[in-house]
């Protein structure tokens, strides 16, 4: 039973689905705020690579070093929005230029290539990966047993960060800050928020989160790193961040459902089942959601439609005339 | 009055923007328990002070002393600690949260100053502070729901659900129906009887002489002086605040008016932004030489009106004609070439090319006209513009000057000089003096009445019932896309009535 089709899509689509879970959380914060972050992919792509280095050059237990490499690939994604910050909050510049430019930058071919290459990185397996932990006769249960508690540390984390981002936003003071500022920053400007401290904040978290949905691929899913390893996964987050009307328990269940997509190849091969050109598809998937999101992020009328925090993609200026 | 301490004073406010002081030595003091108006002219320096009492602009020089001690207000939120808030003319609310929310919002001292929040625990606050101060409002309803005298109700409790001691309001009236502006005064009053400072800004004389106790007149960034009302009149306030006596033009209904239609518009319909109706079976007609005025308070469909009849937007029903012929749906460029002149609300968005220079701008009607090929003939263009600098008397440094530079005035001569070309068969002005002083205030009107004088038919749609009283042959009033013709052209009372949705017969329910 626990190798039906159904069941092992739903197991491994979480696992596949983590990174990018942890990415459209990271941008959702970052969007609530109002700033679009389009640089995701190379945010990924960087803490993919440092992560993996971390895991590779940080000489301690198995569990120390990968959550030393996961905290380092955080810092990475969180320097890497520093910089985006920087541009589009102090400086107002374009946010789909800055965010798009930061992932050409960053991304394959650029910062994260350069490192993997220059670190001798590539065609290395990881030394340490993240692994199921719960013993075996959990893991064996029907049914329940490989979804839930056949999954790596990392599921259990996004799961508690999913709780945590929607307590926040919903329930405490700093998310109703969060959310006016993102919904309407001279209102918040005149309630004594502070714009610029609440936007910094949560892009850099954003980043964060970027980077460990980077090293999540690295370190959990293909415990390797090779060039441009995060193929648009990035392109997926922001766009899920729309499917999910900026709400994180519904960017859970569409990370999820993306996860089961990029599974769902590799296990009809093994099955023998063809279903038309499937790998064509899926591997053309991450390009049409990278069109899907710059139609729609540029489009004030689809925004309004679905919910977009009204200050998505504004610089505030306080004197405005 | 005079003897008791000041609540907030200034001694020699100054604020400089680039090329303007904005405040000069300001000197100005409000005791608790009054009303004080400021009175000026838009561009008087009104905003600016206000805006520096309560922490949003920085003071050049000079000093705010608040209940006798010295302050410095650094942002909005130093103000509203000390007790000094502000109802912005546009609204500083969060759409998409609910009341209750938006008063928990920043909050450091109430209910809202837990981590945790919690909006339901003042929900029983807002129906106390609403019965009391006449303000009611549903705590659970989503700001976006509520209409614009219900916001400003929102506002009104955020500041005193902060307990604010000092209350600005900066032109409170202009987005109310003249009875919700009464319910208002009435709510100033009782805040002020409690001790408050109420502080009105407003440019509106008859509302400055029925709320307030003092008046602080404001010119050109500096104090003219502190009036008691009851000691004061409507002309001795005009002088103070013009500087000079005015001449305001009044319209009698004039037998010029002319027997064609210039515009006949039957049973239109026209959706808004969102995508519902916002014109809903209008049908009206305007003569030649004759200026028929919309009143209606912004917001009821006078915009796509308007659009719809110069072409910009396309109605979904109706007919649209022009001295007699159809117009073509949608088409601004038909609709020019019928002879319909367009001066929008939006002067600086919709009605010039703000980064293009006065030459360009001026020929953007007439290019196709004046065009060899696809060769623009700049010398005329430019000559053209020096010609209608001087006719229409517009203050710049040339015709190379980009339009975005004017001030609001000559922005609006400018629009005039060029939709003012060719043959005018009918006049479409949105707004057209918002926001405007009054000396360009009274060039516009001149301008308007020239067209219809010239045997134009005049489509006037405006807030300001002054302006409608000054001008119109007739008045129809227009109220949640429906248009309602008005008996007597001169009655405040009925247009007001009118403007709430009540009729003569049925007066409007209270809200």
């Amino acid at each position: 039973m626990n190798n039906s089709l159904l069941v092992v899509l739903i197991a491994s689509g979480i696992a596949y689905g983590t990174p990018l879970l942890f990415a459209s959380l990271g941008e959702l914060l970052a969007e609530r705020s109002g700033v679009l972050n389009l640089g995701v992919e190379g945010m990924m792509l960087v803490g993919a690579v440092i992560g993996f280095w971390t895991v590779q050059r940080f000489h301690a237990a198995s569990a120390a070093s990968l959550v030393a490499a996961m905290v380092v690939a955080a810092l990475a994604g969180a320097a890497m929005a520093g910089i985006l910050a920087f541009l589009v909050v102090t400086l107002r510049a374009n946010q789909i230029v800055s965010g798009l430019a930061l992932t050409i930058f960053a991304g394959a071919a650029g910062l994260s290539s350069y490192l993997g290459n220059d670190l001798n990185l590539a065609d290395q397996p990881a030394r340490h990966a993240f692994q199921a932990f719960l013993p075996n006769s959990m893991q064996n249960w029907p049914v329940v047993g490989p979804i839930l508690f056949g999954q790596n540390a990392l599921v259990y984390f996004s799961w508690l960060c999913v709780i945590a981002i929607a307590f926040y936003l919903s329930r405490t003071r700093p998310g109703l800050n969060l959310r006016s500022v993102g919904e309407s920053p001279a209102a918040a400007d005149s309630m004594g928020i502070n714009v610029t401290r609440y936007r910094y904040i949560h892009t850099l978290i954003g980043g964060a989160f970027a980077g460990l949905g980077g090293a999540t691929i690295t370190l959990a899913i293909t415990p390797q790193w090779v060039d441009g390893i995060t193929g648009g996964a990035g392109w997926i987050a922001i766009a899920l961040v729309i499917f999910a009307f900026w709400r994180p328990e519904l960017c859970l269940v569409g990370a999820y459902f993306f996860g089961a997509l990029e599974a769902l190849a590799p296990q009809l091969q093994a099955r023998n089942i063809t279903l038309g050109p499937t790998v064509l598809w899926t591997n053309a998937l991450p390009y049409l959601m990278t069109i899907f999101v710059l139609v729609v992020v540029s489009s004030g009328t689809a925004r309004r439609r679905l919910g977009a925090p009204s200050a998505l993609g504004v610089p505030y200026v306080r004197e405005e005339y | 009055m005079a003897q008791a301490p000041a609540a907030i004073e200034t001694v020699g406010l100054t604020k400089r923007f680039p090329g303007v002081v904005a405040n000069d030595r300001v000197d100005f003091s409000a005791v608790p328990g009054e009303v004080h108006a400021l009175l000026g002219e838009n561009g008087a320096g009104k905003t600016t002070l206000s805006h520096m009492l309560t922490g949003l602009y920085r003071p050049d020089e000079g000093e705010v002393r608040l209940f006798g001690e010295r302050v410095y207000f650094t942002c909005p939120r130093d103000a509203i600690d000390a007790g000094v808030c502000m109802v912005h003319q546009h609204f500083r609310l969060v759409e998409r949260f609910t009341v209750a929310e938006n008063l928990v919002l920043g909050d450091r001292h109430g209910a809202g100053r837990y981590f945790i929040t919690r909006p339901r625990a003042v929900y029983g606050q807002v129906r106390e502070l609403g019965e009391h101060y006449r303000l009611p409002v549903d705590p659970q309803a989503r700001v976006w729901q509520l209409s614009v005298g219900e916001q400003q109700r929102v506002e009104i409790l955020n500041a005193l659900y902060r307990n604010a001691r000092v209350l600005f309001l900066d032109e409170p009236t202009a987005v109310l129906t003249p009875d919700e502006a009464d319910t208002l005064f009435e709510t100033l009053r009782l805040m002020a009887a409690e001790g408050r400072t109420v502080i009105f800004i407003s440019h509106k004389l008859h509302e400055v002489m029925a709320v307030s106790d003092r008046v602080t007149v404001l010119r050109s960034g500096r104090v003219i002086g502190t009036v008691k009302t009851a000691e004061a009149t409507p002309q001795s306030l005009t002088e103070l605040m013009v500087g000079h006596e005015l001449h305001t033009v009044t319209r009698t209904p004039s037998s010029s008016v002319r027997e064609e239609t210039a515009l006949e518009v039957q049973d239109l319909w026209v959706d808004g932004d969102r995508g519902v109706p916002a014109v809903k079976g209008a049908s009206l007609a305007v003569r030649a030489a004759e200026i028929v005025a919309i009143a209606g308070v912004a917001g009821n469909g006078q915009r796509e009106l308007a659009d719809a009849v110069t072409g910009l937007r396309s109605p979904t029903q109706g007919r649209i004609r022009v001295d007699g012929k159809g117009l073509k749906k949608g088409d601004p460029r038909a609709a020019f070439d019928a002879g319909v002149r367009y001066v929008p609300e939006d002067r600086l968005g919709t009605g010039v090319a703000p980064s293009l220079s006065i030459a360009w701008n001026l020929a953007l009607r007439a290019y196709r006209r004046m065009s060899r090929g696809i060769l623009l003939p700049l010398r005329r263009m430019r000559t053209d513009a020096e010609q209608a600098i001087e006719a229409y008397e517009i203050k710049a440094s040339g015709p190379a000057m980009a339009a975005g530079n004017l001030s609001g005035g000559n922005l609006q001569k400018l629009v005039i000089a060029r939709e003012f070309s060719g043959e005018m068969k009918l006049l479409v002005a949105a707004s057209p003096t918002r926001g405007l002083d009054v000396g360009a205030v009274e060039t516009v009107h001149e301008h308007l009445l020239e067209a219809a004088a010239a045997g134009a038919g005049v489509l006037l749609i405006s807030e300001d019932l002054d302006e409608v009283l000054a001008l119109n042959d007739r008045v129809v009033v227009m109220y949640e896309g429906e248009l309602h013709e008005v008996d007597d052209r001169q009655s405040v009372e009925e247009i007001g009535l009118r403007m709430a949705g009540g009729t003569p017969d049925a007066p409007a329910e209270p809200t």
